[in-house]
């Protein structure tokens, strides 16, 4: 049943992946990233994470790609894009390097997270039937909010910069272009 | 095994997954039944207080008006726009349909929740709920479902390649993005004195009036959350999204036939679940009316049968409620919808959530509580001047620049 469920939710991770990548229309590539993303979601759902697996769905499939489409489609960039012009200079070699990069740093977290379950034997404390619906919220929630609550503020702090600097900038344009 | 229904948790038998077979073809077939009767209550509630008959051919109060409107939907033509992508073109209907049903699943439909009661029933030897699914993440399913089906009404305006439909979307994704936040707010309030994600676990916290969410939040995260819910569902008055006399009809001007039935059946659905879930958090669902010690008991009736009549009358009570509201309120200016939304609910559900999350601290560190709702007050008073100021300065800047927005 498990690998069944692996089967189906890697096959949509994968062709949505690969669709983002292919497909020439931005609303079509968005759309494949939205099933990668469910993929994902249905994955934390057979892993026990649930909160995870709500949080992916509220936040990636309800909130940030529903901003691209609506970028898309409030710019009218929705046609189909000439892929042999390249918008900034130097910017295809940049972006395979970038993407080495990211795939080393991918392999080295799946490597030592495989260290690290070594080590301990163990994984996290998975709750049984007893500990009630909520068990696995409330860890998650004990854990960010007490022994990661720096890392959560500064990350929110982040977030809170992006947004000011964002009215801040497209503020000054607008008043230099009167 | 998932864990999405008390059933699953022994060896997977013959009985559970009959029973689990039952309870999604009821619960698909009492939504189906609510949304038509719900299509007809809106017209003929609308006509009665517009000083019209209404429906009144088809069947005893024109009762039967919907399904002959479904018949007469599925015989219609189907036409494609020429200019429309075709794939996003079919797909929209059904990713705003289904969502609608889905989260109709998480709402307890019936069962005891009193005396500390967990609301499970046995059937057949079987423990389980009056409810469809209890997924361990309870109402955060219905907020996924609901940032789903803001896909169907958005691809649908965009799918049409037509302007007003675009339009029209455009602002949908807009206004249902903006409200979700302090949709989501109003909700924590009531998992906070809840303190479960549970759609069961909330209504067995709720067993006297005085327990209900509305009176123990205080009032204020209830309406907006009524507020926050009634633009989640683009029902008057924040129906921008098909605003006839700009828009054509919206996001769904291009449908015809069955596929535009599917538009108007979900909504009529997403409002009756909608209601369902607004008196699942904030009325008890399927509690009964209780002051103390003293509970209206409906006598010859077993309690478990009973919580899906008080269900059924809350809900009613809501459907009347947005009817009354499409007949009454007149629709809102797009930049006041906004406005609304990020500079009214979202600063006071969030401000209200940190005042009852102050007052939940307190009362388990044993604080002097008049001191820390003080303490509050004063905190969300000169935030709530410190807003004022920031509204103020950035209006007069905009004045200054000679700018609208």
């Amino acid at each position: 049943m498990e690998f069944f469920v692996f089967v189906c939710s890697a096959l949509m991770i994968l062709v949505g992946a690969v669709g983002v990548i292919v497909r020439k229309h931005p609303v079509h590539a968005a759309l494949s990233l939205v099933l990668t993303l469910f993929g994902v979601a249905v994955l934390f759902v057979a892993q026990e994470a649930h909160f995870l697996a709500a949080v992916q769905v509220i936040v990636y499939a309800g909130a940030i790609v529903v901003l691209f489409l609506f970028v898309i489609m409030l710019l009218g960039v929705d046609r189909v894009e000439n892929l042999r012009t390249e918008p900034l200079s130097g910017q295809r070699p940049l972006a395979v390097l970038a993407s080495l990069g990211l795939v080393a740093v991918l392999i080295t977290a799946i490597l030592r997270g495989n260290q690290i379950f070594n080590e301990r034997g163990t994984g996290l404390n998975l709750p049984d039937a007893q500990d009630g619906p909520d068990a696995n919220t409330v860890q998650l929630a004990e854990s960010i909010f007490s022994q990661y609550v720096v890392a959560f503020e500064v990350t929110s702090v982040l977030l809170v910069i992006a947004v000011v600097g964002t009215v801040l900038l497209t503020r000054r344009t607008r008043a230099t272009a009167e | 095994m998932i864990a999405l229904d008390s059933l699953f948790f022994e060896n997977l038998l013959w009985t559970p997954l009959l029973i689990v077979l039952a309870k999604v073809l009821v619960v698909f077939v009492i939504g189906l039944l609510a949304t038509l009767l719900m299509v007809w209550f809106e017209r003929k509630a609308i006509a009665g207080m517009q000083n019209r008959v209404g429906p009144n051919k088809t069947g005893p109060f024109g009762i039967l008006q919907t399904l002959a409107d479904g018949i007469k939907l599925f015989f219609k033509e189907d036409l494609f726009p020429t200019r429309a992508d075709r794939f996003v073109f079919v797909v929209a209907p059904f990713l705003s349909f289904v969502p609608a049903f889905l989260s109709f699943a998480i709402i307890p439909l019936g069962g005891d929740f009193r005396d500390g009661n967990s609301g499970e029933v046995t059937i057949f030897g079987q423990v389980t709920r009056i409810q469809l699914a209890d997924p361990p993440i309870g109402v955060l399913f219905a907020l996924a479902i609901s940032s789903i089906a803001v896909y169907g009404i958005m691809l649908a305006g965009w799918s049409s390649g037509s302007k007003y439909p675009l339009l029209g979307s455009v602002r949908a994704s807009a206004q249902m993005v903006s409200y979700e936040a302090a949709l989501g707010l109003s909700l924590a309030c009531v998992l906070l004195l809840a303190g479960t994600l549970s759609t069961s676990g909330i209504v067995a916290a709720q067993s006297t009036i005085t327990d209900w969410h509305f009176v123990s939040t205080g009032l204020v995260p209830f309406f907006i959350f009524l507020i926050a819910a009634t633009a989640e569902l683009n029902r008057p008055p924040f129906d921008l999204v098909e605003a006839e006399q700009e828009l054509v009809g919206g996001f769904n001007t291009e449908y015809s036939s069955i596929r535009f039935a599917l538009f108007y059946l979900a909504e009529f659905m997403n409002t009756v679940t909608m209601s369902g879930l607004i008196v699942t958090l904030f009325f008890g669902g399927p509690q009964p009316i209780a002051f103390g010690d003293f509970v209206f008991d409906i006598p010859m009736l077993p309690n478990a049968l009973e919580g899906s009549v008080w269900l059924l009358a809350k809900i009613l009570v809501f459907l009347y409620l947005y009817v009354w509201f499409r007949a009454t309120l007149p629709r809102l200016r797009y930049d006041q919808l906004m406005d609304w939304g990020w500079k009214l609910l979202i600063p006071a559900s969030l401000g209200w959530f940190m005042l009852l999350a102050a007052q939940q601290l307190g009362r388990r560190n044993d604080w002097n509580i008049f001191l820390v709702t003080g303490a509050c007050i004063a905190v969300l008073v000169i935030c709530y001047l410190l807003l004022q100021a920031a509204f103020s300065r950035s209006s007069s800047q905009r004045e200054r620049q000679g700018t609208m927005f």
